[in-house]
């Protein structure tokens, strides 16, 4: 199980160095060796720290007028768009866990009936480029107050139908541009854009905005994410 | 004492940390490259990609990432001592001021045509309006490195650079302008070498 061993990982990493869990990962050149690694993930810790000081709840993403809208969409992840999970609306839940008081799973119809908003934000990938697009849906903060979630817990974590996997900090949860995603440029959001919710989050790199969110989790330990898992800086905040 | 301890120090942690920003800026550019060209995958820094794959499941992208936003502080930091340091201390006035016009404009002809004498202790025109410029390159090098990172929490820094998009160039001009003068400047470290070990125990000539 590969997932299981990067949580392990990632959770040595976190939790002070094991050598004997790394020496299964050994590397052989200077920027490789354990040293070197412990150092650049204990940097990545502070970035996460320098960027939750530098993040502000009422700071707004630049949005953009209708005609900035990028018409071609680019498509990522970690898998051909063919492959992009195919979930039936009849049968699709949004489950909730952890800090929740009401645990009772959603329907699409029930998270349509939800206050929507719209926004036209840059996406900006961890890669280096940028699509503009607008999305529109419930705003986090207005869900997570509904199903009685605990505000002052530490994380939201998201896990979605294609074995991918996500977590953002509570300001960043609670921001008014953070938003759960139904649509896409006006439409019914696509499959491949990661229908039927996507957390569209414009105060976070696009890693951090995850698509096909089938489970949404409240909580105080770390749930730590896909590509985080693998080195990438966790806040990765924009 | 020709160079400070305070300058040798800062000049070797930049020249350190800039090597490191470079060589993980070229790979974390070949990601999505500005132009029609990429850094070959030996020049560029953040650990092998082989090992990458077994670590982070592609090719030293996060490796690339680690290294840039870690070494960030490095230059960060060695450049604000410098920087403050040169200004309070009036190293800057000495060492760089004035510059000229005309004996710029002299000093460069000399130059290109190769007859430009230089005896260590003494900085002609294009030396002087080299680190100056470098200097001040950097600075635009960490700004709009800042606002490509923080496009959001920092938008006013981004608009100022033209926007996320055109920060992205103006950040990659920045270190062609510094891998230049990082080619003259070692260019010309190798035709008059007796200048290094100043750089190193602060005096002229080094002790026996």
């Amino acid at each position: 199980m590969r997932f299981l061993s990067k949580l392990d990982r990632r959770t040595v990493m976190r939790g002070g160095f094991s050598f004997g869990a790394l020496s299964l990962l050994t590397g052989c050149d200077l920027t490789d060796n354990e040293p070197v690694q412990r150092v650049l993930w204990n940097m990545s810790f502070w970035n996460d720290r320098v960027q939750s000081w530098l993040f502000s709840a009422n700071r707004l993403a630049p949005t953009y007028p209708e005609s900035a809208v990028d018409r071609v969409f680019r498509y990522n992840a970690f898998y051909p768009e063919e492959q992009a999970p195919r979930l039936d609306p009849a049968s699709y839940r949004l489950e909730l866990s952890g800090s929740v008081g009401n645990k009772r799973p959603w329907t699409i119809e029930r998270l349509y009936q939800l206050p929507q908003a719209s926004q036209i934000t840059r996406h900006v990938c961890v890669e280096g480029w940028s699509r503009i697009g607008k999305w529109s849906g419930c705003p986090l903060r207005i869900f997570l107050e509904r199903v009685e979630a605990d505000l002052t817990a530490k994380y939201v974590g998201f896990i979605c139908a294609d074995g991918y996997y996500t977590s953002i900090d509570m300001p960043t949860a609670l921001h008014p541009q953070t938003i759960m995603a139904f649509t896409f440029a006006d439409q019914v959001l696509p499959r491949k854009f990661g229908y039927p919710m996507k957390i569209r989050i414009p105060t976070k790199l696009g890693f951090k905005n995850p698509k096909f969110v089938v489970a949404l989790s409240v909580t105080n330990n770390y749930p730590g994410g896909f590509w985080e898992d693998y080195g990438y800086n966790w806040f990765s905040g924009s | 004492m020709l160079h400070p301890l305070v300058v040798r120090i800062t000049h070797w942690l930049n020249a350190m940390a800039i090597i490191i920003m470079i060589g993980s800026g070229w790979r974390i550019y070949n990601w999505d490259p500005l132009f029609d060209f990429s850094f070959p995958v030996w020049m560029t820094f953040g650990g092998w990609p082989e090992v990458s794959q077994r670590w982070h499941n592609e090719e030293g992208l996060a490796g690339a990432l680690q290294w840039h936003f870690a070494a960030m502080w490095l230059l960060f930091v060695s450049l604000v001592i410098y920087i403050v340091y040169g200004l309070v201390s009036g190293h800057f006035r000495g060492a760089f001021l004035p510059i000229r016009p005309r004996e710029l404009l002299r000093d460069t002809q000399a130059a290109l045509a190769g007859r430009l004498t230089h005896n260590v202790g003494e900085r002609n025109a294009v030396q002087k309006a080299m680190y100056v410029g470098v200097v001040i390159v950097m600075v635009l090098a960490l700004l709009s490195g800042l606002s490509i990172w923080k496009p959001v929490q920092l938008q006013e820094l981004t608009g100022l650079f033209g926007g996320y998009e055109t920060a992205r160039y103006v950040h990659f001009f920045c270190m062609a302008a510094i891998v230049l003068f990082l080619a003259i400047h070692l260019l010309l470290t190798a035709l008059v070498p007796s200048v290094l070990p100043p750089m190193i125990t602060g005096r002229l000539r080094a002790r026996p």
